[in-house]
């Protein structure tokens, strides 16, 4: 009988590991070529590279961090706000599970999942700071920020011993499935600190930047849709029916999401243009990612919906009024997006998906614990100051050493040449 | 205009200009100009894709709530260098099939060149084209 749970739970583990292995490849994916196709297809010609050199340089700098001190920093230890030194070096970390974590897999399978969040999370930013900061700036830049504000964010939501991590008995339990929060808030208010400080592109708003090719978007939008099923349904850390739930609420909300945005162009413009769906999409899909365990597929349709006319608010009215240059709009889809979902996952949630303080205890507001929404409130309030407080500071030091922002000549005559000396299309060649 | 054409002497030392036609044209009409150039004999052509208009307005474009007008419109310059006898025919074909009646037709110019070379074995002149 003994021999017969063992072969059963080794089964389950088999199962679990796969899966998990699979979904870290998907959120890589979602990184490179993903999210450097879709904002690479955003900028003009000249900055092409730049920007997809950004996303690349990332997927190799934060893993060679992730790997010296990133992981502990984020899941070691059991302090409130930030993890300890005891896996520097990945000491510790092999084959065995990590069952505070997830008892199925071994400890190496998470570390090298949740890499792949901190991997996006600074990519995202690049959104705000494309087409006019220096590479050595980004560098330096978005190094000190996934040390400071990226890895208390994460340890504090996901980490043992967490101040919001409402799986292990946090004292502000902030339901956060996959990273609203910690990757979306984070990174999008972030984008909008950078966008202030570095100011608008040379020319910006008169002069016409649209993007150069949106069919390059359009691909990585897709290859985002794709991959973000490992960013939420791998978050179960298993191969379980709470993946099954998680991708399926993903993508509801996801589609939902990328109507809502063309409906209101639709109605606004007369006509709903592939920028606008694809967008939508994106808004989805960021808006489901705090909820995406803990919500039932009609919530998931609603907070889709509602996600892609916030956004797509955001990004057109809100951004023309305040007349910052978030140049990719990271602030209006990640910032807002975020925040939108991480209170509606406070309203939506249900224990009958995912009973996250204990069986029986109602989870979020369609549950009656209407606090729940208090508690997402916390969290994202949490998360702003963070992402506020952290890249003011870290600007201001980055600015002092190497300088952020590239000279008006080497602007206008793209990054792509000043910065790496190449040029994206060489096409009489 | 062939009155004009014998006021001075080409470079070349010939009686009458070699014609440089340059015809700006819609993009859809330009197969069927190739095509009727050819049957009347002339193969040689430069085709350039450029962009311009004339009275003809352009469109806008919307991203992400930002508006665009787009007014250079994209058009296909053809460029020809004839004989002096030629260019009259190659004249009215192009016009009457590159027309369709609309704004942003296009516009032929012509053009007086001086010499004509051969890369190839330096002939000059109408030998040349």
């Amino acid at each position: 009988m003994a021999q017969l749970e063992q072969k059963v739970s080794a089964a389950q583990s088999a199962g679990d590991n796969a899966w998990m292995l699979v979904s870290a490849a998907l959120v890589l994916m979602m990184t490179g070529p993903g999210l450097a196709l879709f904002y690479g297809g955003l900028v003009r010609r000249k900055n092409t590279l730049a920007i997809m050199m950004q996303s690349f340089l990332l997927m190799a700098l934060i893993s060679v961090l992730w790997a010296l001190v990133g992981y502990s920093l984020c899941f070691g230890g059991g302090g409130s706000i930030i993890g300890n030194f005891e896996h520097a070096f990945l000491r510790g970390v092999g084959a065995d599970p990590n069952p505070d974590y997830a008892g199925t897999i071994p400890q190496s399978t998470f570390m090298i999942y949740q890499l792949m969040f901190a991997i996006i999370t600074p990519a995202l930013i690049t959104g705000a700071t494309a087409e006019r900061m220096k590479f050595s700036g980004t560098v330096l830049f978005l190094t000190l920020w996934f040390l400071v504000v990226y890895a208390p964010l994460a340890h504090m939501v996901w980490g043992k011993g967490g101040m919001l991590n409402a799986a292990l008995g946090g004292r502000f339990p902030t339901l956060d499935f996959a990273g609203g929060t910690v990757v979306h808030i984070s990174s999008g208010v972030s984008a909008l600190v950078c966008a202030l400080y570095l100011g608008k592109r040379t020319g910006f708003p008169k002069q016409p930047m649209p993007p150069h090719s949106l069919v390059l978007s359009f691909i990585g939008a897709c290859l985002l849709w794709v991959g973000w099923f490992g960013f939420n349904a791998g978050s179960a850390l298993a191969a379980s029916a709470l993946a099954t739930s998680a991708f399926v609420a993903t993508h509801f909300a996801t589609a939902a999401a990328a109507i809502s945005w063309s409906l209101a162009e639709w109605i606004k413009n007369g006509r709903p243009s592939a920028l606008g769906a694809i967008s939508g999409a994106v808004a989805g899909l960021v808006a489901i990612t705090p909820a995406a365990g803990f919500v039932a597929p009609m919530p998931a349709l609603a907070i889709g919906f509602i996600a892609g006319l916030v956004c797509y608010l955001m990004v057109t009215k809100v951004k023309a009024i305040f007349g910052y240059d978030d140049a990719l709009d990271a602030f209006g889809v990640h910032g807002a997006g975020g925040t939108v979902g991480a209170l509606l996952t406070g309203v939506f949630a249900q224990q009958v998906i995912n009973p996250i303080f204990g069986a029986g205890k109602p989870t979020g507001g369609l549950d009656g614990h209407w606090g729940q929404v208090g508690n997402q409130l916390v969290g994202v309030f949490v998360a702003w100051g963070f992402a506020l407080v952290g890249t003011i500071v870290l600007l201001k030091i980055t600015d002092l050493i190497t300088g952020i922002r590239v000279s008006e000549t080497e602007e206008i005559e793209g990054l792509d040449i000043t910065q790496h000396g190449e040029e994206a299309y060489n096409l009489e060649s | 205009m062939k009155g004009r054409a014998k006021e001075r002497r080409a470079v070349s030392g010939a009686e009458t200009f070699m014609m440089k036609i340059e015809a700006i044209i819609q993009p859809s009409r330009f197969d069927s100009v190739k095509d009727a150039l050819r049957e009347i004999g002339i193969e040689g052509m430069t085709v350039t894709e450029v962009r311009g208009h004339g009275r003809q307005k352009g469109h806008t474009e919307v991203y992400r709530g930002r508006e665009y007008t787009v007014d250079l419109l994209p058009k296909i310059k053809l460029e020809v260098v004839l004989p002096d006898a030629l260019v009259q025919r190659a004249v009215d074909t192009i016009q009457k099939t590159a027309k369709t009646g609309k704004i942003g037709d296009g516009k032929i110019f012509l053009i007086r060149v001086e010499e004509a070379i051969r890369i190839r074995n330096e002939e000059r002149g109408e030998n040349a084209l």
